[in-house]
């Protein structure tokens, strides 16, 4: 499934809040329909790299290309790559005063100038596929955490995106509704979708990563398939980290 | 084994139940709340029954002129009756009060429709009273065209005056107020500044002397022969004032937003503009709508003002009819007259915002 085409490209990425140095060289190869996790203790890092892929945040020095369009001030390059990249929050950011319905269609009325009926058609087939179809006439806030997740990956996925961004998608969540979420994430890497997700959801990156990364300090400490990286972690820190997230 | 039934439905005590639930519930529930309730209606009763004799029981509403008022201890309501057209229209030339009830009418039919939930064609009605009625008002009140006699502004007056200051102000608050708004959060430095300097320059003066400046002293920066009217004048006055006062309440909204709503859209695609019309300014607004009637509630009563740069809004009509001597002691009756006008509409728009609170609540935030 993995191509070798190449869908995000970071080249010595450094990134600077002020005279802090948040992110250090980073040099990552995201091949199209790659999944890949990221994990790492908090304030390494983790979320400011993926939202550097959607120019949430800005680089300093360095190259980041998403399909091929190099990120920056460019305000036409940002937004066809956002076109192309959907994003999922740790706090679901749904839009309150819309319907589920709404939330799903506005990006591709308004973005992609598609009819409101085809809109409406193609984002009851997305909720249909996350599982709650029967909530489109809802607000969010009539909806639990785990609802609200799957309806905001409803969302992105109506814009047809290329590349999914997750950042701690279940951070948020009761435990129980950690797995109706996990589980639409595991279909949709299932289906070839190009995915990076910051998580600590070590179950999920065994299951369907084809990469983990591990972050500290605002560099990428250690990469490995899932299969190495668990059972055989060549950094000290890595195994500090692992040994506390699965000792507990 | 026993079956099981259900045991039938029984009426609920009569104690607890109607008019005497409802006051066993409410006003004697305890020993201290009966004895606050029962001093409570004691007052009441003792201050509203004359209040209640004076406006209706012992009131003239019927009768001639001033002579059917003298021996009334009640309110003398035909000398309101006898001045409403005055009250209302203030000095237009009576043979056209015509023009004002259709724009009066048109304002009643425009408004209306939205205090129904069920009246279908809201959309279209809400543009209408924001684009076509101001233009169909102007031409009909001012005239001059279309076969209509033109009548000068110093001839406007009354509460439609009060209306009509009230309208514009409203309606070209609101949408420069959110244009500074958005100016004062914008990163561009240029603009930023400019909107806080507008804002803090209107904010900073009274009401009364932006007035008072626009009346008498531009005309002395003018060039000569350059002159328009006072009534235009004292209308951009209260727009720039009250739109800085708007500025800032819709700037509460905008900073009450997550950012994480902002990011959402952002990684959604949709540009600065599209950001704010479709997700920011919704949920902004909605948040501040007590602050805007607020303001629209201030406006409204702000309008008796004019009154010092020589327009005739109702309350200055109503100053003039208690001075004219062919009614005697009347003051009374006229100021509760022009007091209930202002709160007819300051109510109605209070009324008005409680139920698009409510129409707009969609349950509770994250």
């Amino acid at each position: 499934m993995t191509s070798n085409q190449s869908a995000i490209q970071m080249v010595d990425m450094n990134k600077w809040y002020g005279d802090f140095h948040v992110l250090k060289d980073i040099n990552l190869n995201v091949a199209e329909g790659e999944r890949i996790v990221i994990c790492g203790p908090s304030g390494s890092g983790k979320s400011t790299m993926i939202r550097c892929i959607n120019r949430l945040e800005e680089h300093q020095t360095g190259q980041i290309i998403v399909n091929g369009i190099e990120l920056t001030d460019d305000l036409k390059r940002i937004d066809e790559v956002r076109k192309e990249v959907g994003m999922c929050f740790q706090h679901f950011n749904l839009f309150p005063h819309l319907t589920v319905l709404e939330n799903c269609t506005l990006g591709p009325i308004w973005v992609r100038n598609m009819p409101k009926k085809e809109a409406e058609d193609v984002a009851m087939q997305y909720l249909e596929r996350v599982k709650i179809p029967e909530q489109a006439g809802k607000f969010p806030g009539q909806l639990s955490g785990g609802q609200q997740q799957r309806v905001a990956i409803a969302r992105s996925l109506c814009m047809s995106p290329k590349i999914m961004l997750f950042d701690e998608p279940t951070s948020a969540l009761d435990p129980e509704m950690i797995k109706e979420v996990l589980d639409v994430m595991v279909e949709l890497a299932n289906e070839g979708m190009t995915m990076l997700c910051v998580t600590h959801e070590m179950g999920f990156a065994k299951m369907v990563a084809d990469r983990v990364i591990f972050m500290d300090m605002g560099q990428i400490v250690e990469e490995n398939n899932p299969h190495d990286f668990f059972d055989n972690p060549q950094n000290d820190r890595t195994k500090m980290f692992l040994s506390q997230i699965i000792g507990h | 084994m026993n079956d099981f039934k259900a045991l039938p439905d029984l009426p609920a005590p009569n104690a607890t139940r109607g008019l005497v639930g409802w006051f066993k519930a409410n006003l004697f529930p305890s020993p201290v709340n009966s004895v606050v309730s029962l001093i409570a209606i004691y007052f009441i009763i003792t201050f509203l029954a004359p209040v209640v004799d004076w406006v209706l029981i012992s009131a003239v509403w019927t009768g001639e002129g001033n002579a059917a008022c003298a021996e009334a201890t009640g309110a003398c309501w035909i000398f309101i009756a006898d001045r409403l057209p005055i009250f209302f229209y203030g000095i237009y030339p009576p043979d056209q009060y015509w023009r004002l009830d259709v724009c009066f009418i048109l304002l009643v039919l425009s408004f209306g429709p939205q205090f129904f939930d069920k009246f279908p064609y809201k959309g279209p009605v809400a543009i209408f009273s924001l684009t076509a009625f101001p233009v169909i008002s102007f031409f009909l009140i001012s005239g001059g065209s279309f076969g209509l006699e033109h009548v000068p502004t110093e001839k406007w007056g009354g509460l439609s005056l009060t209306l009509l200051l009230a309208y514009v102000g409203i309606v070209a608050a609101l949408p420069i107020g959110i244009v500074l708004a958005l100016g004062r959060r914008s990163e561009m430095p240029v603009i930023r500044s400019f909107c806080i300097g507008f804002i803090e320059l209107w904010r900073g003066v009274p009401l009364i002397s932006v007035l008072f400046m626009a009346s008498v002293m531009l005309p002395l920066f003018l060039p000569d022969g350059m002159n328009f009217d006072k009534l235009l004048r004292a209308l951009i006055g209260i727009t720039m004032f009250q739109s800085a006062y708007m500025a800032e309440v819709i700037r509460g909204g905008l900073q009450a937003i997550p950012s994480g709503q902002y990011e959402a859209a952002s990684a959604m695609g949709l540009g600065y503009w599209k950001q704010m019309r479709l997700v920011i300014l919704p949920q902004a607004l909605k948040l501040v709508i007590p602050g805007i009637v607020n303001t629209f509630i201030a406006l409204f009563k702000d309008t008796t003002l004019v009154l010092i740069i020589g327009l005739l809004d109702v309350l200055a009509l109503v100053q003039a009819a208690i001075e004219d001597p062919v009614w005697k002691a009347v003051e009374t009756e006229g100021y509760v007259f022009a007091a209930f006008c202002f709160w007819l509409f300051c109510f109605s728009m209070s009324r008005y915002s409680q139920k698009l609170e409510r129409k707009l609540h969609t349950g509770h935030k994250r």
